[in-house]
């Protein structure tokens, strides 16, 4: 029992952090229709600006504090993915409007090569460390439940928590905000929106540097954890079964997709696995997801895809 | 002046159902064939077949049964790899198991068991549509790639899952220099691109468009969406695999589950949509793009850091590599997004007025 629900706490933080991912998908494309296949590249790009920043900024400006040199690339980082936010609208996605989904896809699988290129060009391509003092010691918790108790990682627990302190953040933007009523009228309606004054260029923006900021955070939460690499853009086809499992245009979704996942993967691999051999995390979550779309095809919280003719 | 059809009657039901009506596009077709039988394998050297046509060649094939699926039934797969893999490994059991076999069987077999794949993973469609299907048949890649990998008996057990093929022949005749791999690419794929020629403008191609355009409609007019689904992803992933085992074969030789990840998923699909979606024609160009662009630029870089005085490293060149290809493509798609094959009728029409445009 106590090993069972070790297994369930390791999937529900792993999928806590896929949610972190498939959030950036979903913010896309909800307000600007296109499905962004960038979403892992602008992972490896966030985490290596964060990564070299910290190590660069200490050495330009001379002081040594790790504190300070963390928050300073984080924020560097940040003004990194808003510039890539930019250029992606103003060089790809404006020059694009109006063109099927299919071709925006291909255009994002572009900017995927390129920021891949791109960030292993003016940073490196070595294996760097993202050092932002989260504890490595495991916990046991709930000791006298079980024999044993449950071990955790404290690592996990912190990511986790900050995952869901993102999630709850990027909720009230969207709720209680201008921009984000902005945001969700132009996510509902683009004609609409743009009819009654809100400007779309700004806001396909805003939205991108609010994807890249989720990029960033989830870069810096996957680096601490395996070390910021180029393995860490494929992360993204991991979150991807989330997304459609918790369909296209749901944030909620996003949420309880990541977890669904997450822990159907963990538990799969340790009761399944050594059944089928193996090494099977890296096609269950698909076939979960479709299995469950062939029952929704809209995801689980997807909106009703009504067909006209 | 050169190119119009002027004076050219359809006297005959047999001439208006011609697949080039023109006259000058038969020659011009001819002509091709020609040069592609005859003079590229008396003048292109070696490397030239090994590196650049024989690839070209399976890919476009690959390309072609992509097409019919995405460019003209409208159903995206992202599991084009997965659906090579089978082909190619389905090949391999039949020539390893079975000795004597002969290597078109193989093939047509590695074929067979793609479309039993195809189909399989094509039955989603009927439900899930657009991206959401697009995401779902990565399922298939995902699932290929893993089984290749750990299900020992499809690769006769061997190690990492890495297999390869003797000396092949073609009834007797051996298949061993560039020249003689290149023919026989040649020839499977010229018999494939007039078959699919043949499919997409026949009552199924027009189904298959029907469907593409308005599914709700073209059920409504009486085409079955089962059948018109399932046969699209049938023919596709039967040329698709072929292409796999072709790929295996004849180009790589020996090769493990890697070479048909999900990179050739993109690339093919890359293929497609560069080429132009719902064109043979285009899928010869955008297969020969795609081919052809990463060598350019491996090539190319170094000499042009030479011309700065720059010494690139291989790391700095792989990732402008990169770079590059990925800003192409998007510019590509940016200038010209219903691809090369619109690039190639608007030459045609410009051709027809020329040298007297109105």
């Amino acid at each position: 029992m106590g090993f069972f629900i070790e297994t369930l706490f390791g999937g529900l933080m792993t999928g806590m952090l896929y949610s972190l991912i498939a959030l950036g998908f979903v913010l896309i494309f909800k307000a600007s229709g296109v499905f962004n296949f960038a979403q892992g590249a602008m992972v490896l790009f966030a985490a290596l600006a964060m990564a070299r920043f910290a190590e660069w900024l200490p050495q330009w400006l001379g002081f040594e504090s790790r504190l300070l040199a963390n928050l300073l690339a984080f924020v560097a980082a940040l003004l990194v993915m808003v510039a890539v936010a930019w250029a992606v609208e103003r060089f790809v996605l404006g020059k694009l409007v109006n063109q099927e989904g299919i071709t925006l896809l291909m255009a994002t699988l572009g900017i995927s090569y390129f920021l891949d290129g791109f960030g292993q060009t003016i940073f490196g391509s070595d294996i760097y460390k993202i050092d932002v003092g989260m504890p490595k010691d495991p916990v046991i918790l709930l000791e006298s439940a079980f024999q044993g108790g449950v071990m955790i990682n404290k690592e996990d627990l912190y990511a986790a928590l900050i995952a869901a302190a993102l999630v709850a953040l990027l909720a009230l933007f969207f709720q209680k905000t201008g921009t984000g009523r902005a945001l969700r009228a132009v996510a509902d309606d683009h004609q609409a929106a743009q009819s009654i004054g809100i400007p779309l260029k700004r806001i396909w923006v805003i939205v991108w540097s609010v994807a890249g900021f989720v990029a960033l955070v989830a870069g810096v939460i996957w680096g601490s954890k395996l070390g910021v690499q180029f393995s860490l853009s494929l992360v993204a086809l991991k979150a991807l079964p989330v997304v459609i499992l918790g369909g296209l245009t749901s944030v909620p979704g996003a949420i309880v997709g990541g977890l669904v996942i997450g822990v159907g993967e963990k538990i799969s691999e340790v009761y399944l696995g050594p059944a089928l051999g193996g090494g099977i995390e890296i096609w269950f979550a698909y076939v979960l997801a479709l299995l469950f779309l062939l029952v929704r095809p809209q995801g689980l919280f997807g909106e009703k895809i009504i067909d006209r003719v | 002046m050169i190119y119009r059809e002027n004076g050219q009657f359809k006297t005959s039901y047999r001439s208006d159902l011609q697949i080039f009506p023109i006259l000058q596009d038969r020659v011009a077709i001819l002509a091709l064939l020609a040069i592609a039988f005859v003079v590229v394998p008396l003048g292109a050297s070696d490397y030239m077949l090994r590196a650049i046509l024989i690839p070209f060649l399976i890919l476009s094939l690959a390309a072609l049964g992509l097409n019919i699926l995405v460019g003209y039934c409208g159903q995206i797969s992202l599991g084009t790899g997965a659906f090579m893999a089978v082909g190619a490994y389905a090949a391999y059991n039949l020539q390893a198991r079975i000795d004597g076999m002969p290597l078109i069987v193989s093939l047509l077999f590695g074929g067979l068991c793609a479309t039993g794949v195809g189909v399989l993973f094509g039955i989603p469609s009927l439900r899930i549509k657009g991206l959401y299907l697009a995401v779902a048949t990565l399922a298939a890649q995902f699932f290929v790639d893993w089984a290749f990998l750990r299900i020992k008996w499809f690769t006769n057990h061997s190690a990492s899952g890495s297999v390869g093929v003797g000396s092949l022949d073609f009834f007797g005749i051996p298949i061993e220099t560039p020249i003689q791999k290149y023919l026989f690419c040649l020839a499977v794929v010229c018999v494939f691109a007039l078959l699919a020629k043949n499919l997409v403008r026949g009552a199924i191609g027009r189904e298959w468009m029907a469907m593409r355009d308005m599914d709700v409609a073209a059920a409504v007019i009486g085409i079955r969406p089962v059948y018109a689904k399932l046969t699209a992803f049938a023919v596709s992933s039967f040329m698709v695999g072929v292409s796999g085992a072709l790929l295996a074969f004849v180009y790589l030789g020996s090769w493990e589950p890697a070479a048909f990840n999900i990179t050739r998923s993109f690339d093919v699909l890359f293929m497609v949509i560069i080429g132009g979606l719902g064109s043979i024609m285009g899928s010869f160009f955008g297969a020969a793009f795609i081919v052809i662009l990463p060598i350019v630029l491996d090539q190319a870089l170094p000499v042009i850091g030479s011309l700065f005085g720059l010494t690139l490293g291989t790391a700095f060149v792989s990732h402008a590599v990169f770079m590059l290809w990925g800003a192409l493509i998007i510019f590509f798609l940016i200038v010209e997004p219903h691809g090369m094959a619109r690039l190639w009728s608007t030459g045609k029409e410009k051709l027809r007025l020329w040298p007297f445009p109105h």
